[in-house]
């Protein structure tokens, strides 16, 4: 054996994450947790522009027939805000949670390939700020965040804004592929001793199963973009009807992508609630391999329901009760969900922290966003209500009320594990409920809104019965919802300083990344408890009571 | 020893993280060339006015370079096995696949030199919108494919250097079958269907 005589890899000294917490080490960090907390940073910034974006419109419609904005303006703050929410806020939250949490809570020492985790975070901030730029060279998008032909064609709108945008969500799109494929093959090939695919914890299991609809639905965006481009660069015909094509064409594909979409922000934070629940109500899930497996029939049935978003079309009658059905399929699967969380909490003795209180306002605001959702797959409801205020209220109870205040239990359930400290539960009682009462406020009259009809996207209204009033409760909620994420911001802040001192576990949690310091060392891990079931650090203080039924 | 059993165990685990890795982009970049095609197919089957496939493409050239093309699959694996077994001639089949490669990316422009010629462009009608964009990203991804060829072909000519992995290598050919499925996929649509 003479040619046994180097060693394969070389073993460059590792960093000290702790000792050289410069900013050179951020920029060119590939490390797991590093990049994480950058996502979540970029998301956290990005959060504070769209959520500035929405008091803009707000303002403008609190009263009716107010002057306060440019009906340009208006259109260009709603394009931005609902891009910048969706690509640049609650994709790259959960995917920064998702970094962070998921080689953690498998046991392993990074993600499969630390060095494009950087680049799929690089790219999706050069998105983001490219997207933005737009604003100086001329004007930001304002055609709205799916970007309808032909009003995105050239003919209409000759401005660069378009391409910006376009140009923007490839470079994000490109990003949030590569971790997609990362997380994917992290999950499958770097799991610790044990930890097998029954007992991996449900928050990695969603993220995996996200990962696939993001390999299989970004693509689709990005091939409608290249055309779109195409289109305004080169003098292309794809969606231009005057010369033949189609816009509805944009419409499918768009919407291809755009369903899977709706599914990639909200898996994950499915995740969230299916681990803070158990622990803070002392008991394993409820039927884990029921919420795995609905998991996956939610991804799979996502790519099949597209066109639900196009019944306004008129697609015809077959089409239309195909889309309706498959549509209304979702709902099986999303109940079996809020059903094992109810009966994960039934009998438990469940200690209300605030990431508790979030999970728990979560599977009621999330249930109001859903069966709206099934509402408007009734295609002739779809019809009366599409393109009016009823749909605003129904994305936003499904992406603020649902997938956010998911994300607020995921931020007070992991912020100790992240940063080592504590934040103050009384802080967090203050935001909880600020957030519920702002949150209902401003979307709950929205349903009314619409019903009595105000379409959305409008930069302003006639003084119609009641239509004043209601905008104004919208605009009052919105700013009580603006001020409790300031109580969000103050609570971390001062949770730097003055945060009690979290220790590895504080709340007695059973998975993998509690077995660790808090933060974790760079190396993850000293030892990794023997994984035997889904509650490793159950089974470790435990011995004598295992959960014999789940762990085979 | 113990050095060899890492040595295989590392290089197994990075085998394995490669491969799934470049399964997933494969098949995320089949979506993308799903959906051009669908473009294509949608607006061949609405038979826009002025030039179209039937009129100004010509099967049986392009037929010839498409046979370099899917020949160049076979040679590629060659220079896989010849890496897998440790035999000489890497470099050899990896040249004649990236010359197989290169004729064929030839006969494209050899093509689009003639449309051009016939004033047949990507703004003239939906024809040359959805063919130039859908042969054109196919060519790019052509392209890629030879860079990425080309890097290990220097990698093994230059033994004392580099040492070529095998994982490499098995990623780049798999991209490389890829790129051939898809222009398989294209030809029937493009040249053997919407001719006919």
């Amino acid at each position: 054996m003479s040619e046994v005589s180097v060693l394969p890899l070389p073993m460059r000294e590792l960093r000290d994450f702790e000792e050289k917490n410069t900013l050179l080490s951020w920029l060119s960090s590939c490390d797991h947790k590093q990049l994480g907390i950058l996502y979540l940073l970029t998301a956290l910034g990005f959060f504070i522009i769209g959520g500035c974006e929405a008091l803009f419109m707000r303002i403008q419609l609190a009263v009716p027939s107010n002057h306060f904005l440019k009906p340009e303006a208006y259109d260009q703050l709603f394009t931005l805000h609902g891009t910048t929410m969706i690509f640049l806020v609650v994709v790259p939250t959960l995917l920064g949670l998702s970094m962070y949490l998921v080689p953690l809570m498998i046991g392993a020492r990074d993600v499969a390939f630390p060095r494009l985790n950087a680049l799929g975070y690089w790219l999706l901030l050069f998105g983001g700020v490219f997207l933005y730029t737009s604003i100086f060279f001329g004007n930001a998008p304002d055609m709205g965040w799916f970007s309808y032909a032909p009003l995105s064609e050239k003919p209409y709108s000759s401005l660069p804004g378009v391409d910006f945008w376009a140009l923007g969500l490839f470079s994000i799109g490109i990003g949030t592929l590569a971790s997609g494929i990362n997380l994917i093959v992290t999950v499958f090939t770097m799991r610790a001793p044990g930890v097998t695919m029954k007992r991996l914890p449900l928050f990695a299991w969603m993220t995996m199963v996200n990962s696939f609809l993001i390999v299989f639905a970004l693509p689709a965006l990005n091939a409608s973009l290249a055309m779109l481009l195409i289109d305004r660069g080169l003098h292309a015909r794809f969606f231009t009807p005057d010369t033949g094509g189609s816009p509805i064409l944009w419409q499918h594909f768009f919407w291809s992508f755009g369903h899977p979409e709706v599914y990639i922000m909200v898996l994950p934070a499915f995740g969230i609630i299916s681990e803070v629940v158990p622990v803070f109500s002392r008991q394993p899930i409820f039927g884990y391999g029921f919420v795995a497996a609905s998991t996956v029939a939610i991804a799979l049935l996502s790519f099949a329901v597209w066109a639900h978003h196009m019944f306004a079309v008129g697609l015809g009658h077959a089409m239309d009760i195909f889309f309706a059905f498959g549509s209304m399929l979702i709902a099986v699967p999303t109940g079996i969900k809020i059903f094992n969380w109810v009966f994960t909490m039934w009998n438990g003795s469940i200690r209300f922290t605030t990431a508790m209180k979030f999970a728990t306002a979560f599977l009621v605001e999330f249930t109001v966003g859903g069966l709206s959702g099934v509402i408007f797959a009734v295609v002739p409801m779809d019809w009366q209500l599409t393109d009016t205020y009823v749909i605003v209220a129904h994305i936003h109870y499904v992406l603020f009320g649902g997938t956010m205040f998911a994300i607020f239990a995921g931020v007070y359930y992991w912020w100790p594990k992240m940063s080592g400290r504590m934040l103050s539960e009384r802080l967090g009682t203050w935001h909880f409920w600020t957030t519920v009462l702002g949150f209902n406020l401003t979307f709950f009259v929205q349903h009314m809104l619409g019903v009595a009809g105000m379409t959305r996207r409008v930069w302003t209204y006639p003084a119609m019965p009641h239509w004043g009033l209601l905008n104004m409760i919208s605009t009052l909620g919105a700013f009580l919802l603006a001020g409790s994420t300031v109580l969000l911001f103050w609570n971390m802040l001062r949770s730097r300083r003055h945060g009690h001192i979290a220790g590895p576990n504080p709340w007695e949690a059973w998975t993998l990344e509690w077995a660790t310091s808090s933060p974790p060392p760079l190396y993850n891990f000293a030892q990794i408890p023997p994984v035997h079931g889904p509650r490793p650090l159950w089974d470790l203080h435990h011995p004598d009571q295992q959960d014999r039924y789940l762990n085979k | 020893m113990d050095v060899q059993l890492l040595e295989n165990s590392a290089e197994g685990l990075l085998q394995k993280k490669t491969l799934l890795a470049t399964l997933l982009f494969v098949s995320s970049e089949a979506i993308f060339f799903a959906c051009l095609i669908a473009a294509y197919v949608y607006y061949a089957s609405s038979s826009p006015a002025g030039p179209n496939a039937q009129k100004v493409l010509d099967p049986l050239k392009t037929g010839f370079y498409t046979a370099c093309l899917l020949s160049s699959s076979l040679t590629v694996f060659f220079a896989e096995r010849a890496q897998r077994k440790r035999k000489p001639g890497l470099s050899r089949w990896l040249a004649a696949t990236m010359g197989l490669g290169a004729i064929f990316l030839y006969g494209e422009m050899h093509e689009y030199h003639r449309l051009l010629n016939e004033n047949v462009t990507i703004s003239r009608n939906l024809f040359g919108s959805t063919y130039y964009t859908l042969t054109g990203f196919h060519a790019l991804h052509v392209t890629i494919g030879l860079i990425l060829l080309g890097i290990m072909l220097v990698i093994s000519l230059k033994k004392k250097m580099f040492k070529p992995q095998q994982s490499a290598l098995e990623c780049i050919s798999y991209y490389w079958h890829f790129v051939d499925v898809v222009w398989v996929a294209v030809f029937s649509v493009v040249y053997l269907w919407s001719t006919q």
